[in-house]
Order: C-alpha cells, then structure tokens, then sequence
C-alpha cells in the first residue's frame, strides 16, 4: 500500500463511525521501491490529496524527513519538494502491518502490500 | 491501447481468478474506442472495481502514464494477479481487497470502469469472495451491479465517467433509467454478440 492509497481510505462504512478518516498505520515492513520521477504527473496529484493526513502518514511510519508540513503556493515549480512528495507518495511501500478505524479501534491488516477491507454485514452501517 | 504482458501469470491461477475472456477485451476496446474523450479529460485517477487479473486496468494505465490506478476486489487472489499484471507492465497501481468501493473517501475518481458478476443466477449464489464472486450476478445478473451505481455519485469527481460492462439479460435500458434518476447521461459505446450472449458497454457521465 502507497501513502497515496490511505490517503483515500476510510472506514465511515463501519456501523457507529462517523468519518473513520485518517486510519492510523501501523507498518511492520516497508519496502522503498524505485519509480520513474514525474513533476507534472506529481503537480497534477497533490491538490487531489490531504497534504496534512500524508504528512502525519509519513511522520508515523518514519517517512517524514524533510517533507514540508504545509504546502507553499509555487508548489510545482519546487522540484526538490516534488522530489520528496514523489517519493512519499509512490516509492514507500507499507508491505505488512495494518490501519486502524480511529473511531473504533477496528483493524484492517495489509498483507503482501495489500491492505484488506472487508467487512462482515454486521459490521456495516 | 495495447494489450498487457500475461505470460507472467500462472495458468492456474485461473482456477481462482477470472481468466481474461472477450468480455474484459469488449471493455478494453470501448475504452480505446472512447481515448479521445478520455484524453481530453485529463484523469488524474482511474479505478478499476472488481479487477480480477489486472487486464482492464494495466490497459488503461499503459495508455495513460499520468493517471494513478487504482483497482478493488473482493477476491484477495485477485488482487494479488492484479498487482502482479501491473508491475509486470511497469504501470503504476495500488490494489485493495474491499467490496466495490465502501471504504474510499468521496469524489476522487475521474474514470470507473466495471465488469461485473453479471450472469443471472440465485441470490444465494452471489456474495462470496472466491471464483464465483466473478460471475453470479444474482436477479437480473445485476445485484452486484446495482449496489455499486448507488455507490456512483459518492465515487466519482464532479466531471468523471463511468464504464460499465452488461448484457442484454442485466436489462440495461433499466440501468439508464436508474442512473438518470442520479443524474447520469448515459451513451453506448460498444456492442458485441458472444456465442449466446449480447454484451455492451454503457458510459455514464453528468
Ligand atoms: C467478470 S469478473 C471481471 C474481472 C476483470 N475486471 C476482467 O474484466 O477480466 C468480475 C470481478 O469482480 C469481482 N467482484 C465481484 N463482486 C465484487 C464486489 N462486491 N466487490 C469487489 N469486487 C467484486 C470478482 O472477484 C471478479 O474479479
């Protein structure tokens, strides 16, 4: 799972949870992976993403060095912050561990880099 | 669009994720047959729901570097293949084994694309996590279907589309109703006769 991903998961859909937004992270092995760099394509995602709920994603998994906390407005005219956005975006990779609801303590482990999501009916809204 | 490198996958496989059959490649050609509305749109992300092996959404992503993929199943097998298809053909994806599209927070997918369990068969057939779950459909070959169009304004962003794989027993003029009541304007894209099966690909947009 890419920071990218949490940054676009919630677990409002549990019974009794009101926003379930952001899920903690809890990693046990993280993988760096190597990607193309891309300043557009990376320019084009940011004003999609919670720039404070990657940020705090990043800092809980020891991926926050050097991330700006806030985002300056020439933001993609900056290539060594796109640098970093890419890399905290795309390159880390939470391969195990798991996301917890912060409302319901409710966990959802993420195996083989994928995170499961399911739920049983009893649990759904 | 190009079609993906498969020869990574292990026959196998196959026995617990869908095989890619004409009906994945139909979607594969309406969205070719659709690029320029889809370039000209720009999207920044793409989901794929219920991906099996990868195919649709790694086509997609080959075709357009700048859009980030994403894809769900509720198959965990199939999202393991999925991921694996997509890294073989160096597109750039993440995968969640979620059921359609509960746990994502609203409006950020541009493009949707679905082929769904679509034969008609029992309720009780429909529902499950493994092989079947990507073919039984349950009344109408829609219920699946139907829980995911109610899903539809919560997912996409205010100007993106929709692609939807039927066949003529889903009853899609109901589907096109159902999603004008949303709001939805729909067009088909594409049509095929399969052996005994007519299937189609709608697109939705606002
Ligand atoms: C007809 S197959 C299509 C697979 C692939 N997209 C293709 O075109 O080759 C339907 C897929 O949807 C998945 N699926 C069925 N019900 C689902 C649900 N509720 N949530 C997520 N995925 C689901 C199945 O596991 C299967 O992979």
């Amino acid at each position: 799972m890419k920071l990218i991903t949490h940054n676009m998961l919630t677990s409002k859909c549990l019974k009794g949870v009101l926003t379930g937004y952001p899920l903690a992270i809890k990693a046990t092995n993280i993988k760096v992976n190597e990607v193309d760099f891309n300043p557009d394509f990376i320019s084009r995602i940011i004003p999609k993403l919670d720039w404070e709920v990657l940020w705090k994603a990043a800092d809980s998994i020891g991926h926050s060095e050097g991330l700006p906390q806030t985002i300056e407005r020439n933001y993609d005219e900056d290539k060594e912050f796109l640098k970093k956005a890419h890399r905290v975006l795309l390159e880390v990779e939470v391969e195990e561990g798991y996301l917890t609801c912060p409302e319901s303590g409710r966990q959802f482990p993420i195996t083989k880099g994928i995170p499961n999501m399911l739920l049983t009916e009893a649990e759904v809204q | 669009m190009d079609t993906p490198y498969q020869s990574h996958i292990n026959k196998n496989d196959f026995d617990y994720v869908y095989e890619p059959a004409e009906d994945s490649f139909l979607l594969i050609d309406a969205l070719e047959k659709d690029l320029p509305y889809l370039k000209a749109k720009e999207p920044i992300f793409c989901l794929e729901v219920g991906s099996g092996s990868g195919i649709v959404v790694t086509a997609f992503g080959m075709a357009f570097p700048k859009t980030f993929c994403f894809s769900t199943d509720i198959n965990f097998r199939a999202c393991e293949m999925t991921l694996s298809t997509a890294i073989q053909n160096n597109v750039l994806l993440d995968v969640v084994n979620m059921n359609l599209v509960s746990c994502f927070v609203n409006n950020k997918f541009d493009v949707v694309i679905f082929n769904p369990p679509y034969v008609v068969t029992d309720t009780t057939e429909c529902g499950g996590c493994g092989i079947e779950a990507s073919w039984a459909g349950g009344v109408k070959g829609r219920e699946v279907t139907d829980k995911l169009l109610d899903a539809i304004p919560k997912i996409l962003s205010p100007n993106g589309a929709f692609y939807l794989l039927l066949i003529k027993d889903n009853i899609p003029l109901e589907v096109v109703q159902l999603m004008s009541k949303k709001g939805y304007k729909s067009e088909t894209i594409i049509t095929r006769q399969v052996r005994n099966e007519q299937q189609l690909v709608l697109k939705f947009y606002k």
